[in-house]
């Protein structure tokens, strides 16, 4: 095979990795270093899934009601919203360690085709949040017949 | 690509992997250690942990000589015909050992998976030390 079949869908990805990375480069060199050595990195933390027809992006959120989570698509941007609260905690109780977060995020992320809005669906299972957000069928590319003359 | 997150206490939000120690995993997979919070009244001690992709069915809690192991196994979501073009996150298994120095009532543990969130009650099995009322003479 001469041609790798979805390179030019690929290519944007690549180039948000490739921006990111550079960003990330970017902070660390102009912020003091923190502990950990990187960047606070936005919240939640996403992983993309994708292929010609759309992407499938799953993000972490433990404990998080899913009544109180918000999705919203509009044309290419995707919208999370959320939070959780921290435990009621019992007369008396005392803390030995505190090390989960509270509170509220919200986090918009664009995709790098246009999105399907009334297609898109969420699932929310063992504190793993996934949704599906099909490419536009405007969006996709068409194929262009050649025709001699 | 626009990123916000306003409200939100980030501290760390990478996962820390777990440290390679004196006994190594017998699975491939890499582990990490689950953020926790652990508080204490007087009858009980609390383990509160976040563990996403992990059920009921996919943690083993042990108590033995007063170290709690915490266990969790996970099965990553890989979507049939899609691949992984962006990644900001990593999903492994779920490790972690607390050493508890209250005498635990082995048999009224209690533990609880809810959403990715382990929660783990342990009673203490010699109630708290009472308070001794001194009279006056």
């Amino acid at each position: 095979m001469l041609l790798r079949p979805f390179d030019s869908f690929w290519s944007p990805w690549r180039e948000m990795e490739r921006l990111r990375r550079e960003m990330n480069r970017l902070f660390a060199a102009t912020t003091p270093a923190r502990l950990g050595g990187g960047v606070a990195l936005a919240y939640p933390a996403m992983n993309v899934w994708a292929n010609e027809d759309g992407a499938i992006i799953t993000a972490e959120l433990p404990g998080v009601n899913p009544e109180d989570i918000d999705v919203s698509v509009v044309d290419d941007t995707l919208t999370l919203k959320g939070g959780r609260e921290p435990d009621e905690l019992q007369e008396g109780a005392t803390y030995h360690r505190r090390e989960r977060n509270y509170g509220k995020f919200t986090r918009v992320f664009r995709l790098p085709f246009q999105v399907e809005a009334d297609e898109v669906k969420a699932t929310f299972e063992k504190g793993v949040l996934q949704i599906s957000l099909p490419r536009a069928e405007s969006d996709k590319p068409k194929k262009i017949a050649v025709k001699t003359g | 690509m626009a990123d916000e997150t306003r409200d939100v206490q980030v501290q760390e939000t990478q996962k820390q992997e777990v440290a390679a120690g004196d006994a190594e995993r017998t699975r491939d997979r890499v582990a990490f250690v689950p953020r926790a919070d652990i508080y204490e009244t007087d009858d009980a001690i609390f383990v509160v942990a976040d563990m996403p992709g992990v059920d009921e069915n996919s943690v083993d809690i042990t108590l033995e000589n007063n170290v709690l192991s915490i266990n969790g196994y996970v099965e990553p979501v890989r979507p049939e015909n899609y691949s992984l073009a962006y990644a900001e996150y990593r999903v492994g298994d779920y490790q972690r050992r607390f050493t508890i120095s209250d005498q635990i009532d082995q048999d009224g543990i209690e533990a609880s998976v809810k959403d990715g969130v382990l929660r783990l009650y342990l009673p203490k099995s010699v109630p708290a030390a009472r308070k001794i009322a001194v009279r006056a003479g």
